[in-house]
This record gives structure tokens, sequence and C-alpha cells, in this order.
């Protein structure tokens, strides 16, 4: 609340990030909690990839809604047009497209100044050492060398015209933290975290949604499984994992057992060694 | 939860200690753990754990930790946030960084080597950053075979040196992080140590947070006005305890009230403490702005433009005396200047040294003078208030932090005085025209009509504001309508068609800038002004 209180009071026009994944309904829940009995001071930004699972899309809108948040909703629909998809770029390219560069787009179109977004360091190793507020160049570019130091809660918040400031209040919490915190405060999340049977594909060891015409692979065929998302992305590049969890209590038990990480699916952080610390160099959130 | 910082240079051990308490108390996953033994096999190496925490690129190619990284775990009973810093002198600003959060350093030597000159300069920075309570690990003991009288002779090199560090509590473990003797569990091959394992010290000391109970004191972050009827200030509590209808005091007003609510989202509470980010309403009307602090009367921080402080220099652009830096404290920016260094330190044998500046890296005491005062407190006795940070306004990067000692009996008169000496010091001013400018404006339409406020400028009106600049509103509208009109938007102004801080004699308010729709900026070339002049036309009237 604190941070979510420092960016409104030090930016022009701040945005929050929303992938309508469970860190994002924990931020909206902050921000409600930092402003109340006013409204959220700044607008919601989505960046749709139109690759998302439908669930995702109705739990925004029946949420954006009901809450009055002001949803902006940004598509590269140039790339789309063109025939992106994951399936013919691959995932690497498809990404640097749909995601980074619609997020740029958005960012300048709607002169943000300074986005919000849920990352969390215990995510991943290059996260680990991001700043909470986390200096982009003109073209969304992090670099980790020249990360301007951040001492007790005094963040530094002077940017150049051309330079935004990415913001991550949650850089502290834990995957468990969310979780519990979901739990604590009663936040609806997307049906997709819950364990029940789904229509998947199963390559080695990931779990694959058959959505969005997907090729098969020969003598391939989806199969049935019980199964959860634990991070929630595009459809081919979620993964999702074998969990009887269908309540938060019991998420929160399956993850206290849990020995394996949260992004072990995410095809897209595994596509080369050290290629979450290459994307964000590149501007991705 | 416990916050602690690793400190100790890149031969000692440490990341593979991390990587051993993260490993052992399941804060790595299977999957990591995975392609850290993919790597291991590659190399035909065993398994380093060090891998888990060397996160970028460049640290894994030169094998070395250049910046803070943040990791977290829990044990049974805690939960613990590490803060893994770098050891070696040029990264001394990242070890600042780290500890600036923690409540515990843990130190690391290597038994073949002992104590050495920077396990001592370690300590120094880790009290100096407010930190009580410091683990000395001793590692390496398989490569000394165990031996109890190397451990010995290290806890008795750093006793005789941390004698000159005040009020620590220092504690000794000896350990073998690579083969994890006394790091989660405790060793068979030390038998003659007597104390718990590492991680069991982590669990097992009390929490004592650095948190100040006493004195309470709220900085105003943002003022939350969601109808006429209901004025809010939203803060986090930097310190102590608030109940309803308790009396506080406002800085820098100096009046008294009462807390009338304490509220967290649709909750109301009875009492709020630190670090409780909630929103508070007062008995009376006060007029109190983001930067301006609420305080418990019997015991109100100092309020001071001159501050004596201990700062750590963090930019490769040394320190000058008479250049303009912000400093930013609690919610407030100000502009100021370092006027004096008194010394700096000497991080290896603790002399302080004449100096006429301070290099990246280095520790000295100054003096900082401020447009406005800051509400402060000593940083020994309140973390929160007691810190701040210096910027450049060039640049943009933050160049030093700092720690407040004391502040310097000043009285505001002898600042005026200074800063009439030298135009540079004074308080920035921006002078704003209301129609085009502040509020929207489509054409004359009579005394005393104003179109709406636009939200982007009332919005760098207030970015400007915490930053320490003077707001002059300028208009042709009369003073009693256009005060109305500001107070009813909340439009943040310090006066209307003048500035008292200049006594010049023509009607023009004097400021640094002037913001309006009708204005040509002289060029340099006045023919080429004659023909912006001729075709002028205001931003709307373009559009």
């Amino acid at each position: 609340m604190h941070i979510l209180r420092e960016v409104a009071a030090e930016f022009a026009r701040p945005a929050m990030l929303y992938s309508i994944g469970k860190d994002s309904s924990v931020m909206l829940r902050l921000a409600e909690k930092a402003f109340y009995p006013e409204r959220i001071p700044f607008p919601i930004l989505h960046v749709d990839t139109t690759f998302k699972f439908p669930e995702m899309i109705e739990f925004r809108d029946t949420y954006c809604s009901q809450f009055g948040l002001d949803l902006i909703v940004h598509t590269n629909t140039e790339a789309i047009e063109s025939g992106a998809n994951p399936f013919r770029l691959g995932t690497s390219q498809c990404c640097a497209l749909l995601k980074t560069q619609a997020l740029l787009n958005a960012l300048s179109e709607h002169k943000i100044d300074a986005a919000i977004g849920g990352a969390r360091r215990d995510e991943e190793k290059s996260r680990a050492k991001e700043r909470v507020f986390s200096l982009r160049d003109s073209l969304g570019q992090w670099d980790p060398k020249s990360q301007r130091p951040e001492l007790w809660n005094l963040y530094n918040s002077r940017i150049k015209a051309t330079q935004s400031i990415r913001v991550f209040p949650l850089s502290n919490w834990t995957e468990l933290d969310v979780w519990e915190y979901i739990e604590r405060e009663n936040i609806p999340v997307v049906q997709l975290y819950f364990a029940q049977e789904r229509e998947m594909l199963i390559r080695g060891k990931l779990l694959i949604p058959f959505e969005h015409d997907m090729n098969l692979l020969p003598g391939e065929i989806p199969q049935k499984v019980m199964c959860r998302m634990r991070s929630l992305g595009c459809t081919y590049c979620t993964g999702a994992i074998r969990s009887t969890a269908d309540t938060v209590p019991k998420i929160i038990e399956e993850l206290r057992a849990f020995r394996r990480s949260e992004r072990e699916n995410r095809i897209i952080d595994h596509d080369q060694d050290g290629s979450m610390e290459m994307k964000k160099r590149g501007g991705y959130f | 939860m416990l916050r602690f910082i690793t400190a100790g240079s890149v031969d000692d051990g440490k990341s593979t200690l991390i990587g051993r308490l993260l490993y052992e108390a399941n804060g790595v996953y299977e999957d990591q753990f995975e392609s850290l033994r993919q790597v291991a096999a590659q190399r035909r190496s065993s398994v380093d754990l060090s891998l888990l925490t060397d996160g970028l690129k460049a640290e894994r190619e030169q094998a070395i930790t250049i910046d803070v990284a943040y990791r977290y775990f829990c044990s049974t009973t805690r939960k613990f946030i590490i803060a893994d810093t770098p050891g070696h002198e040029q990264y001394t600003r990242n070890m600042v960084t780290g500890a600036s959060t923690a409540d515990l350093a843990i130190i690391l030597v290597d038994a073949r080597k002992g104590v050495l000159e920077q396990t001592c300069r370690h300590a120094y920075i880790a009290r100096l950053l407010g930190i009580r309570r410091i683990v000395l690990a001793v590692n390496k003991m398989d490569a000394v075979g165990f031996d109890e009288s190397v451990f010995r002779r290290a806890c008795q090199m750093f006793n005789d040196f941390a004698a000159l560090i005040k009020d620590v509590e220092h504690y000794f473990v000896p350990i073998s992080a690579r083969e994890g003797d006394n790091v989660v569990h405790k060793s068979a091959r030390m038998p003659w140590y007597e104390g718990p394992a590492l991680l069991q010290l982590l669990e097992d000391l009390p929490l004592e947070e650095g948190r100040n109970l006493q004195d309470f004191r709220f900085p105003v972050q943002r003022v939350l006005r969601p109808n006429q009827d209901f004025r809010g200030y939203a803060g986090q509590i930097s310190s102590g305890v608030i109940r309803l209808e308790e009396e506080v005091v406002a800085l820098p007003s100096g009046r008294r009230t009462t807390v009338h609510q304490i509220r967290l989202h649709d909750k109301k509470l009875e009492e709020a403490f630190a670090p409780q980010s909630v929103l508070l309403t007062l008995t009376d009307h006060i007029d109190l702005g983001r930067g301006d602090m609420l305080a418990n009367p019997e015991s109100v921080p100092s309020m001071s433009n001159a501050l004596i402080a201990d700062v750590i220099w963090m930019s490769e652009r040394p320190l000058r005396l008479n250049l303009r830096y912000l400093v930013k404290h609690t919610a407030q920016t100000l502009y100021c200047n370092v006027i004096t260094i008194f010394h700096r330190v000497d991080i290896h044998t603790l002399e302080e040294i004449q100096c006429g500046t301070l290099a990246l890296n280095e520790i000295g005491r100054v003096e900082i003078r401020t447009h406005k005062p800051l509400f402060f407190d000593a940083y020994v006795h309140n973390r929160v208030t007691g810190s701040f940070i210096l910027i450049d306004p060039d640049t943009n990067d933050t160049v030093a932090a700092g720690m407040i000692t004391s502040s310097k009996p000043h009285n505001a008169t002898t600042l005026m005085a200074a800063n009439h000496q030298n135009g540079e010091d004074r308080q920035p001013t921006i002078a704003v025209d209301v129609d085009g400018v502040l509020a929207d404006y489509d054409g004359w339409k009579g005394i005393d009509v104003l179109g709406e406020p636009r939200a982007d400028v009332v919005q760098v009106l207030r970015v400007l504001r915490t930053e320490g600049w003077k707001i002059v509103i300028h208009t042709t509208q009369s003073d009693e309508h256009i005060t109305g009109y500001l107070i009813r938007h909340q439009i943040p102004y310090d006066e209307i068609n003048k500035n008292s801080s200049y006594r010049n004699p023509g009607s023009k308010p004097v400021a640094t800038v002037y913001w309006d729709d009708r204005a040509v900026c002289y060029s340099g070339d006045a023919l080429r002004d004659l023909e912006a002049i001729r075709q002028f036309r205001t931003w709307s009237g373009r559009r």
C-alpha cells in the first residue's frame, strides 16, 4: 500500500498492468485498500495476446465492471493480422511481438510513466535482483548493471522524459504469501487455478491445454487429466500441473509440500539459458 | 519474519552458504536443483549450490556476486528474507543497500584466512546501518580439519575489533557450507562446539525488529477526499502506536488535534501500529498535505533545515559542496545543499580523516541544508524518520544514503539571509497561468467563469510540490474567486499573483519558470520571435 501510494503521488500517469493472474488479483485488492474510499486513481492495463484462456477474459470483464475499474485492453493487432502465433513463430518471437512489443506500444500510446506489475523476486533468478522501482530506457529496456541503489523504503521516482519506471509492489512476496493473502482476504481468482478434469496434451513432462486450434503431433490425442494451472499466461505456454487441489486451502496445503518451482511449466522461461534476463533486457515485464 | 544480510568476500563461500540454507530448508525446488545437477555433470564436478543465487549472466560468467539478490525461505517457525550482498570493497554500496532493511547480519570468514580487514569493514557497515546483531560464521571448517583452535582464534580476533563498535550482540558458529556442517543440522564432526546450528540460531533469536513503539510518527503520503465531507490522511506509520481519540500534533503547523477514525479499507480500527499502512481522519480541519507529519505531542521529532548526517556516497561522480541535490526523506523531496564535510571514515581503521569530497563507496559525516524544514529523529532511534537518500537532479541517480545523527541549531532568518546571497540556492518557483493551462479554456465567458481543471496539469503541480517547488498562481481572475476554485479542486499552490520570498518593486511575481499558454519563449533571435508573435496561436487555438 505504501508503494502504491508513492506511485500515485509521484508520477504523472501511472497505470497498473493486469495479467488476470493471482498476483494481479492481489495487487488490485491492495490498490483498492490503499485508496479507499477513493477509487483507484490510475487505469488498469491488460496486454491481450488473444491467445489467453476464454475463462480469463470473462473473469477480467466481470471483475473490472463489478469494481468500476478503468480498464484499457491493448493488443498488437498489426502482428496478429500478419499471422503472429506461437505455433508458427516459436515462443520466443511470439512473446517479443505480442507481449513485449504490445506492452511498449501501449505504454507509449497512453504516455504511461510508471507501470505497476505483479512480478515477484522469488519467481525467477534474474528477478531476484530487480528493484521495486525499476528504471527503463526509452525502449523499455532494463540494464541490470546500472540499477539505482534502493534503500529503506525510499523510492527514487525521478525520470527523464523518455524513461519510465516499472514498479513491483509484490517484490518481497512469495507464491505462498500470495495464496495465504487470497485466502485471508477472500479474493476472487480465475477458476483455472483450481483442479478439475481438463482436456490436455501430454508432451514429455509438460501438460499443455488443448485450446486455440493447436496442431497435434502425429499420433497425439488429447486426454482428460485432473490438473490445475499454477501460473497463467497464453494457453500454449501455460503448462498445468497434476493436482487435486480444488479450493484455496488445498492449494496452500499443496504448496507447503511442494518441491517444484512455479515457473517450471512456463515454456517461455526455458527457451534458452538466462532467457528471462534476456527478455527483460529487451523490455519484457 | 527475520530479514538478514550475508556479507563476506567471493571466496568465503557466501553463495554456497545461502544455497545450502535454501536447499536444506526447502527453499530450493527440485527442478532448480536438477538444473544444477546438469551443470555439474557437464563440468564433471560436484553440485555447486552457489549457482542458485548468482542470478545474472555476468555474475555467472565471472563467478562473482555484483548486486544485491533477495531470497526467501521459511522454516517451520519463521519466514526469512535474505539480502545476498557482494563482499568486495567496490560493492560497499550494494552491501549498504541490503543492510538498510535488515535486522541481522551474517558475516562469513574463511577459516583458513581468519578475520581480515574486510570482516571488520562489513561489521562496521552493518552497525552503521542500524543492525545490532552480527553472526560471525567461520566457514570452510572442513579445510582446517574441524580444528577448534582455528575457530577460537577467529572469534578472539573479531571480539578485539568488535569492542570498537558499540551496542552489538555477536554470535559465533563454525560451519562448512559446502558439506553442510552446522548450517541446518548440528555437526557430529565438531563436538567441541556447544552452540546451535546456524538456522537454529536464526530461528530462536527474539525478534527485536528495530521497532520503535514509543514515538508515534505518521508521514502523510496522500490526502484522500472522495467527497466534500471526507478528508483522510493516507500513510504508513513509521513508528509507535496510535489509538482512537489520542492527541496528535501536525507538523509543520504545530497545531494539535485528536484522531477521529483509523481506517484500513472498509474496516474501522481501534488502534494501529508501525509498520501498518492506514488512513487517519482528524477531529479538526487542519491543512495537511503530502510530506507533512502527524506525531505524538509528548515526543515530537526534531524540526530543522540544517542536519548532520553520516552519508555513504554511491555515485561515480564525487560529492560536490554547494551543488544542488534533492533529499528524499519520508514523503518529502526537497532541494538541498551539502555545506560541510566534517570528515570521512577510513573503513579499514575507522579513523576519521579530513577531506574535501566523498568518492564512490566512501562514508563521511556532513551537514545538509534544506529549503524547508524536515521532521526527523536520529537514525539510532528511528530507522524510518532518520534516513534519507540524495538524488542528483541532473542525472536523477540516487547518489547517497544518509543517516541523521542530529540537527544543527539553526534559525530560519540566517537561512533566508544565506539564500539571498546566492540566487541559485532559492526555492525553485513556477508561476502557473490559469485560463488555458490549469483550467480548460475556450474563449472568454465572463468574469469569474472558469473551465474544469486539467487533471494532468494538477498532477504535475503535485509532483513539483513534492520536489520542493513553490507554486504561484498567475492569473487575471480575482484573488477571492480563484482561491475558492483552487481549494474546491484540491489544487496545490503557495501564493496567488505574488511571490513574497522576493521584495521586488514591480507587480510581476518572481519565478524560475512561467507556465503559460500565451507565452513566446525568447529564442535568441528577436526577428524570428517577431514571426512567432505575428503567427501566435494558443495550444487550444491550434487544436
